[in-house]
């Protein structure tokens, strides 16, 4: 089936105002009749909650954590993109959008990026009034910095903790719901799946953490705002709770699931230091602005890094891109650093690590200056390495970060399934192949704020009130369901842990389908996969029940997930036959070692739908146009 | 390195629980402190008995959820570090390290080494925000704020909302928590509007979850994790006091809630 993405014609700069305008209103006496279930109150979540309770919805939200204010979006380092042109550096809305279609390789969904662009603005405006405290100057206005991948002075930020602040702004809009009574929100509540009514999302089954209760919800339309499966490597960036179960299972519905094997790999992470290790740290690559990335030019030279005269280190970012050097986006980056320590030039324990070197900025700036810019980052780095990076340089290598792949959804951020809306990392749209920094934050916030309050109204006004009734039989079968599942796996009774299978996984991904791919790593991920897979369901063990807080039967189900989703993930890294952002085929390539994309065949969007079982999933295709940028070699020499 | 653990071992919010010893080797000196606890646990489930139950998530030392009393102080040893940020160098073979969930009135234990911090959340329900609807912002740039005003903040922004204030505090107090709220707003022109409200209705709601008021201990800033100052505490009072007589206050403030100290003596 082709896929259509159900963007508006027209000049793209009125677009989602000429969209507006045609799209239905709910009046606000109405509006409390109808029901929302938003699960996950990260950015997207709780910015979406925030505002469907302003205009009136009556709002259910669901959170894993024990408070909203700890969904991941909090460990958001850098800043957030805006097209203001405060800096009068020649930026636009254009600009961004454009810089954003390339960063993705050209493959994300131009309206939707284009309407990102815009939108961007308003979200600066939104999150100052909300007392959001970015950086000044001492002329009270707002500071810019530049990130990762552009040539203009656009990122705002927060110190380095601009993603805790933007959340606490939205989480705080919702709390000032949650009072009026709009918002109900449930802590410690996981949703296990997703209820259809006729072909309709409206409900969801969740597991209460604290007594193992599993209720039933019935909405008018469901909000899917659940982040990114990074972890399906195990190790990776994101908090340890972070997982795909939602949207996986909402996959097992019929929701398609867009692009899976796209992740990014971020370059600037901590190195792992041992087998327990059990996350990595990411440190914000705004470092990159003022810290040189190099390795020795001799393989296995291991002198202490002050002791390598400059001559015989090698700057490879500044050496393959001029234009960018250390500023070269994500994926370019940690594929470099992935090349030099497969070279053997890598630094540090288990030589997996590249330095990033602060010591030419210390002798320009100064160390005070260096420690008013990174200080909070350079004590992160030392309570983690033990090391001074004041005095010798860190060691950083590539780690599994954020995903560019979700669930399926049109230009009104809904999916497949009519009802269900998906928000922030958890869909697909914007980023194409690889997503640029400081543009996360930004997409989840316009998702919740300005996007998703527009375009459920128009749903919800066609969809009418209270069809939702939680004596329908569906509800009963749904938690039915819920509560097979989780008996199988108690049931089990082996011998290994949930981390354990997970650990296992995490390597095979990491192998095979990591920073670069081929045919036979990922035939052999297909092969290695569903072994262990089976060896999960025979060999699994979780001690306790169900009836109370259980930790490792919450692990146990999400590995479950990770185990399914690995293999669609892999199929579809198999099926997209060329080299785009994230996804780099070692088959397609560059003398030199650069991606080559394949426009002729592979400018589409690959949405998966689920057939049951293991069978092979069917893929449906939303061809990419592009009328507005044209596609070309992404070059940042 | 081999450690001797204490830990805390409860079922259930109403259960009495217990520390409960448990050895343990090939600790290295690179883990973090959850990475020793996980170790620990593996060992446990691959034994058929149930692990230790401990909140955490991010491990990075921002999301706040990590809530650990090691030896007897919330966080453990190292300044401004949470548990999840401790690494096991900070420790030497053969120490003894007792571990406790955060201990106060306000938070009532799940299990283990959980507690409900459901109280704190119920504060900043009570005016921890700038009522703003989406949308009718105007441009960024039009609110002008001094780089000082803007920076301090920032630094009372930083809170995570962990509880290790209140659960350092003799009183069980939750100041630091709502002082860090009142004084990012009472520092930011936007906030200005609704600041008497704002820190009359946190503070009521503090009264009324349990939790007490501060005597100038100074325990909470010792084990912020964030190093937040009691300097803000000083501002949350100045801030009430300039509340006094305003039609904003509730009735239910006789006045004499800053200086009550613990309320169960």
């Amino acid at each position: 089936m082709i896929l259509d993405g159900r963007a508006p014609i027209g000049p793209i700069e009125t677009q989602w105002e000429r969209h507006c305008r045609d799209l239905k209103l709910i009046n606000p006496a109405n509006r409390r009749k109808y029901k929302i279930i938003v699960v996950g109150t990260g950015l997207a979540g709780a910015s979406a909650a925030a505002t469907l309770g302003e205009l009136g919805y009556n709002v259910e939200t669901f959170c894993y954590q024990d408070s909203p204010r700890r969904a991941h979006s909090v460990a958001a380092q850098g800043g957030i993109n805006a097209a203001k042109n405060y800096t009068g550096d020649g930026d636009s809305v254009y600009r961004l959008f454009h810089d954003t279609v390339k960063g993705g390789d050209f493959r994300s969904r131009e309206a939707n990026v284009y309407r990102l662009a815009a939108l961007s603005n308003n979200i600066i405006d939104q999150c100052v009034a909300q007392g959001v405290p970015f950086a000044r100057d001492y002329a009270g206005y707002l500071e810019n910095r530049s990130f990762g991948g552009a040539q203009v002075s656009r990122t705002f930020f927060a110190k380095g903790q601009t993603g805790q602040q933007l959340l606490l702004g939205a989480y705080s809009a919702m709390l000032r719901q949650i009072r009026a009574g709009n918002v109900r929100h449930h802590s410690r509540a996981e949703m296990l799946d997703i209820v259809l009514l006729e072909g309709e999302a409206k409900g969801i089954i969740t597991r209460d953490m604290v007594t193992g209760e599993i209720r039933t919800h019935a909405a008018d339309a469901v909000c899917l705002c659940t982040g990114g499966y990074a972890n399906v490597y195990y190790l990776s960036t994101n908090a340890m709770g972070c997982n795909v179960t939602a949207a996986y299972r909402a996959y097992k519905k019929g929701a398609y699931f867009a692009n899976p094997c796209y992740t990014q790999i971020h370059p600037t992470c901590i190195p792992v230091s041992g087998d327990y290790q059990s996350k990595l740290t990411l440190m914000s690559e705004s470092l990159r602005n003022d810290g040189r990335v190099w390795v020795p030019i001799k393989k296995g030279d291991n002198r202490p890094a002050g002791e390598i005269p400059v001559v015989e280190r090698d700057y490879y970012l500044e050496r393959k891109y001029p234009a960018f050097g250390n500023l070269a986006p994500r994926d370019i980056s940690s594929r470099s650093a992935k090349e030099v320590c497969d070279e053997g030039r890598g630094v540090g324990p288990g030589g997996r690590g590249v330095y990033l070197d602060f010591a030419d900025s210390v002798r320009r700036l100064g160390e005070n200056s260096v420690r008013q810019k990174y200080g909070n980052l350079f004590e992160m780095y030392e309570r983690i390495t033990g090391e001074n990076a004041y005095a010798q340089p860190m060691r950083i290598y590539p780690a599994p970060h954020y995903t560019m792949g979700g669930l399926w959804v049109d230009y009104n951020l809904q999916s497949n399934i009519p009802g269900l809306f998906v928000l922030g990392e958890a869909n697909f749209s914007d980023h194409g192949a690889n997503r640029l920094g400081a543009s996360a934050l930004m997409q989840g916030l316009a998702d919740g704020y300005f996007i998703i309050p527009h375009t459920i109204a128009n749903y919800l006004a066609v969809s009418g009130p209270g069809k939702a009734d939680l004596d329908n039989p569906e509800f009963a079968k749904a938690r039915e369901d819920v509560n097979t599942f989780i008996a199988k796996i108690l049931a089990i009774q082996g011998r290994r842990t949930a981390n354990d299978f997970h650990a296992a996984l995490g390597k095979i991904m990491w192998e095979h389908v990591g920073m670069s791919r081929s045919e036979k790593s990922l035939k052999t991920a297909l092969r290695l996969i569903p072994e262990l897979r089976e060896q999960f369901w025979e060999d699994l063990k979780v001690p306790g029940g169900n009836a109370d807080l259980n930790q490792e039967l919450e692990k146990a189900g999400r590995v479950a997930d990770f185990l399914d989703f690995a293999e669609l993930m892999t199929r579809d890294a198999l099926s997209r036959d060329e080299s785009c952002g994230g996804h780099f085929r070692e088959e397609h390539q560059t003398v030199e070692g650069e991606a080559v994309r394949d426009d002729e065949t592979s400018s589409h969007v690959s949405a998966w739908e689920f057939r049951g079982g293991h069978e092979i999933p069917e893929m449906h295709k939303e061809p990419l146009v592009f009328e507005n940028i044209k596609p070309a070699v992404r070059s940042y020499k | 390195m081999k450690l001797i653990l204490f830990i805390w071992r409860q079922q259930g919010a109403d259960d009495p629980g217990k520390l409960v010893r448990y050895d343990t080797s090939e600790i290295s000196a690179e883990m973090s402190f959850l990475e020793m606890l996980d170790v620990v646990n593996e060992g446990l489930v691959k034994d058929g008995k149930e692990p230790i139950a401990f909140d955490h998530d991010c491990r990075e030392g921002i999301c706040g959820t990590c809530s650990q009393v090691i030896n007897g102080v919330p966080h453990g040893p190292q300044e401004r570090t949470t548990v999840c940020q401790l690494h096991m160098r900070q420790f030497k073979d053969g120490d003894k390290i007792y571990i406790e969930p955060w201990r106060a009135r306000a938070f009532p234990i799940v299990k283990d080494l959980i507690v409900d911090r459901s109280s704190l959340e119920r504060v900043m329900q009570a005016g921890g925000y700038i009522s703003v609807h989406t949308g009718c912002a105007p441009d960024a740039n039009s609110i002008l704020i001094r780089r000082e005003d803007a920076e301090t903040a920032m630094d009372a922004a930083e809170c995570i909302g962990c509880g290790a204030c209140v659960a350092a505090c003799p009183n069980g107090s939750a100041m630091l928590f709502t002082a860090a709220k009142v004084t990012q707003f009472a520092s930011l022109p936007q906030g200005q509007t609704e600041a008497k409200h704002r820190v009359c209705m946190m503070t009521e709601v503090m009264k009324h979850e349990g939790f007490g008021s501060c005597t100038n201990h100074y325990e909470c800033q010792a084990v912020c994790p964030k190093g937040l100052k009691t300097s803000f505490i000083a501002r949350l009072n100045r801030e009430f006091l300039k509340a006094l007589d305003s039609p904003e206050m509730p009735e239910s403030f006789s006045g004499g809630f800053l200086n009550r100290g613990n309320p169960s003596r």
